[in-house]
């Protein structure tokens, strides 16, 4: 029987149980050994010109080897000619933009956000540091912040005066009222998509070493290939000049894309002041300075008729992409590309702008455009049921795309695979006991209780590996000790790579996983590569770790072919010994140590770059019950049935592992997590004090059913699971409690649905406001 | 000033900076760089480590509080053969670590807990494990890690 599909145990647990695993801040390796420490001076004012630095006093401090600002950064390129790109009206975002908008790596004349960097210290000791940048003395002149969306879009102080605005894209159809001709009940309501700080465990951390001319930067990362590409690019260096290794990860969720300029500046200081150097980021840093996500005003309107048939959606986003328009500014894109959902609805319209505010800059959070899009259309989906009186779960089966119309082309252009979304909605419903828990949920009504029931459904889909085209690489070899050992372009941070590539491995040629080694994340021996973000890993790196697998057996069956002087066409390997023999007589045979070691010059050795592979839409339901009490607002989670199908799977352990945490941090955002800043840009959650990650405490086990629906477009059948726990999850949670208080007259709650906000919701509802 | 410990059965001893962190002493000093820094105010627990046998959070103990005190890590869990402590097996039958970062922390936390109650419920385990944080595994499988542990323990 295949290892393939059973509940393999991680090769990666025993080192990281006993020894514990080799992150930035924890390598010895000799390059680093005098490394010194770096702290950077961040600004402590929202929005600001700056008009003097003075850096003597820290200068002088102890353990001070120098001190650096804007006016050192003079050994760079010169930054990319403008493309014009931003600004105009019907294009899609580029990003980051360049021209007016470009970042810089240390402020130079102005901060645009607390926590920017405007000077980094260099001492030989951490607790140095911390003491010298305290005396680095900056002048600030106030500008008036930009904070929140309506500030942004009034235009009166702008981020960026060389463009005149702070709306740095603008896309999509102006309202049509024609569109919601011929429904019979129409509702509009605008909703916040609340700004979320990713918090790996792991912030971010850095170490640089630079010797005869070439530069080596260990980095937490998710992609060390597309970090060196990054690094080439604002240093002026070859690539070939650079090494970037990716050790241990401590958690990414999407805000560890390649190298962000935080990085980039301790591996430009390196070779600068030529001292190896180490930075790892403080927790209070990591919250005003890692990149945050989410950050939408969505105004959904929806339009049916009364026997629950959606036949109109409008979806506006201003998405707030912080100071600077990285990846922000793509958000909405995906959000738009994804509006609809399962729901098969005839008419839709998108539209978005991208603003820039005085806040932390917004990228990537594991879902990453995909949530907000779902969070969207289930609100909007609850609303309009509300509107006709129907059950949601029957509104939603009666508008889920149906079976037979896959390949499903969406109104937003999405074209959607394989899907069975009733299916998964049913099954979520039986195996939650729905019925039931109407039947609970009417007789807390009838009695009056303090503590209510609520159910939340959230029905999705998502797109993974949106960018398969980019491809990812394998390169396996096959040693004459009869070990392998796979390179993989694709990069681990806690999602299990070492595991199922070894199950792959072992699967296609018979060689124990135990004995298959796995490497990544290294750009001298993978130079080429694109890494893990977009739930991609599977579905490009692991088929390509597969293509190299059968490119080596049929290398493989030649040799043996040879070795037992029988025609290639009779040779078999039997997968369960390992071992290479002519069909019908098994007793002479081969090993992969004999086949390997008669490979000749070039050994037993494969190289993939697997770029055939196309997008999948991952699907299913989720339904979440919350008890609400009515005197306090405080929602508690009671249970979480879902079904999330992400195609064939390879080892439901780690699938199962990816939906529990996605789950977590969907639930977290519904109830707990905000971002927050006060009216003159300080954040007021920059610590984790006040900034609400989930525990143990306030959550539930939940209840995972199985569902395997495959993907045709790879020879896995695999689609992402990296994201969907967190898409499912926020909009049901949110949708649970809004359900609980629902008989009151509550017809939404923003998120995180907090018990200030619930009690107020109740009480303005009973006051009939 | 001078700091001597034990850690994981062996002496330390080192000249440190008065407000030097246990945690800090534990990773520079000590060489025990398996308790990671996951934050600045206390609330993460990654760091937390045994102090004389109870769990304490090393970023918030001075290296000098712990002067003459006798520290384990996750490093000092196994057995001399290697055998793996039942929280850490445990832990690795149930999936209960992704990027491993919270591991050594949570570990710890969980073998202090079973120290106290042996035989904890599901609930008891999720509240005594509030203080320390993981982003990846959404707690799930680490609770059942946990109550595992204990049943392995449990005289039948």
């Amino acid at each position: 029987m295949s290892i393939l599909g059973t509940r393999v145990v991680r090769t990666e647990d025993p080192r990281l149980l006993t020894a514990g695993g080799t992150y930035v801040d924890d390598l010895r390796v000799p390059e680093l050994t005098r490394a010194a420490r770096v702290t950077f001076v961040r600004s402590p004012v929202a929005h600001a010109l700056i008009t003097g630095i003075d850096a003597a006093a820290a200068r002088e401090a102890p353990g001070v080897l120098a001190v650096l600002t804007a006016a050192d950064l003079d050994d760079l390129p010169p930054p990319p000619p403008d493309d014009g790109g931003g600004g105009g009206a019907g294009e899609a975002a580029p990003l980051p933009l360049g021209g007016p908008w470009a970042e810089p790596l240390l402020a130079v004349d102005r901060v645009r956000f607390v926590g920017e960097p405007v000077a980094m210290v260099i001492t030989t000791d951490r607790y140095q540091g911390e003491d010298a940048a305290e005396l680095v003395s900056v002048d600030y002149e106030p500008l008036p912040p930009v904070i929140g969306t309506d500030a942004a879009l009034g235009d009166e102080s702008l981020l960026f005066p060389a463009a005149g605005t702070n709306v740095a894209v603008n896309f999509g159809a102006p309202a049509d009222s024609a569109t919601f001709d011929g429904c019979e009940v129409v509702v509009e309501h605008t909703i916040e998509n609340q700004r979320l700080a990713p918090v790996p465990m792991e912030g971010r951390a850095c170490a640089a070493h630079w010797a005869d001319g070439k530069l080596t930067v260990w980095v937490s990362t998710q992609n060390a290939q597309i970090a060196r590409f990054i690094l080439a690019g604002a240093l002026g260096l070859d690539p070939a000049s650079i090494r970037v290794v990716a050790p241990d990860v401590g958690g990414g969720f999407g805000a560890k894309i390649g190298i962000d300029r935080d990085g980039l500046l301790v591996a430009w200081a390196a070779k600068h002041t030529g001292s190896p150097l180490r930075w790892a980021e403080t927790r209070s840093e990591n919250l005003l300075a890692m990149t945050h996500g989410r950050a939408q005003r969505q105004v959904i309107k929806i339009g049916g008729s009364r026997d629950g048939r959606i036949l109109a959606y409008r979806l506006e986003i201003v998405q707030d992409t912080g100071a600077y328009p990285r990846m922000g500014g793509f958000l909405p894109f995906l959000t738009s590309l994804m509006a609809t959902g399962p729901y098969d609805i005839g008419k839709a319209e998108t539209a978005y702008r991208v603003i820039v505010t005085n806040t932390t800059p917004i990228s990537a959070y594991r879902g990453a455009g995909r949530p907000e899009a779902t969070a969207a259309v289930e609100r909007a989906v609850d609303l309009f049921a509300a509107g006709i009186g129907m059950d949601p779960a029957d509104v939603r089966r009666i508008n889920l795309v149906p079976p037979d119309r896959f390949p499903y082309t969406s109104p937003c252009g999405a074209v959607y695979d394989t899907g069975a979304y009733a299916e998964a909605l049913d099954k979520v419903l039986a195996g939650a006991g729905y019925r039931e828990l109407r039947a609970e949920q009417a007789r807390r009504r009838e009695r009056g209780d303090v503590r209510q029931l609520g159910i939340g459904l959230a029905s999705y889909v998502e797109i993974t590996a949106g960018d398969a085209a980019g491809g990812e690489t394998a390169r396996l070899v096959v040693h004459d000790d009869g070990t392998a050992t796979v390179y993989t372009g694709s990069s681990a941070h806690g999602q299990g790579h070492h595991t199922a590539w070894a199950m792959l491995v072992q699967a296609e040629l018979g060689i124990d996983m135990d004995k298959v080694r796995v490497m990544h994340g290294d750009t001298d021996l993978i130079p080429m590569g694109v890494g893990t973000y977009a739930s991609r890993s599977l579905q490009l790196g692991g088929v390509a770790v597969q293509k190299a697998a059968v490119d080596v057996r049929e290398q493989a069956r030649r040799i043996a072919a040879d070795m037992l002087e029988a025609s290639e066409s009779d040779l078999e390997l039997d997968v369960d010994r390992g071992l290479w023999h002519v069909r019908g007589d098994p007793e002479a045979s081969r090993t992969w140590a004999e086949v390997a070691g008669h490979a000749g010059e070039d050994g037993l050795a494969a190289s993939v770059n697997y770029t055939e592979g196309q997008p999948t839409f991952p699907f299913g339901t989720h339904l979440a019950v919350a008890e609400v009490d009515t005197e306090t607002g405080k929602a508690t989670m009671v249970r979480h049935v879902t079904v999330d199908d992400a195609g064939t799977v390879l080892n439901p352990l780690l699938a199962e592992g990816q939906r529990h945490g996605g789950i977590a941090q969907g639930v977290a955002q519904a109830l707990l997590e905000e971002m927050r800043y006060d009216s003159e840009g300080n954040p007021v959650t920059g610590t984790l004090v006040d900034y609400a990650i989930i525990t143990a405490a306030e959550l539930p086990s939940f209840e995972l059913l199985a569902s395997e629906t495959p993907a045709t477009v790879n020879r896995l059948g695999a689609k992402g699971i990296g994201e969907a726990g967190t898409i499912g999850a926020t909009p049901a949670t949110q949708n649970a409690v809004i359900d609980a208080v629902s008989h009151l007259g509550v017809r939404h709650i923003d998120m995180p649905v907090t018990p200030e906000r619930v009690w107020t919701a109740i009480s303005e509802a009973r006051e009939g406001r | 000033m001078k700091v001597r410990l034990t850690a994981n059965g062996n002496e330390v001893a080192a000249e440190v900076e008065d407000r030097t962190l246990l945690v800090h002493f534990l990773r520079d000093v000590a060489g025990l760089s398996a308790t990671n820094v996951g934050c600045d105010t206390s609330s993460c627990g990654a760091c937390t480590v045994l102090l004389d046998g109870r769990s304490v959070k090393s970023c918030t103990v001075l290296a000098a509080q712990a002067d003459g005190c006798e520290i384990t890590t996750v490093e000092g869990l196994a057995d001399p053969a290697g055998e793996m402590h039942p929280v850490q097996a445990a832990f690795r039958a149930e999936h209960a670590l992704q990027c491993g970062f919270c591991t050594p922390g949570m570990v710890m936390a969980a073998v202090s807990l079973l120290a106290e109650n042996p035989d904890p419920t599901e609930e008891q385990v999720r509240t005594a494990l509030e203080g320390n944080l993981c982003r990846c595994t959404g707690y799930h499988n680490i609770v059942r890690a946990v109550l595992a542990a204990a049943s392995e323990r449990r005289p039948s």
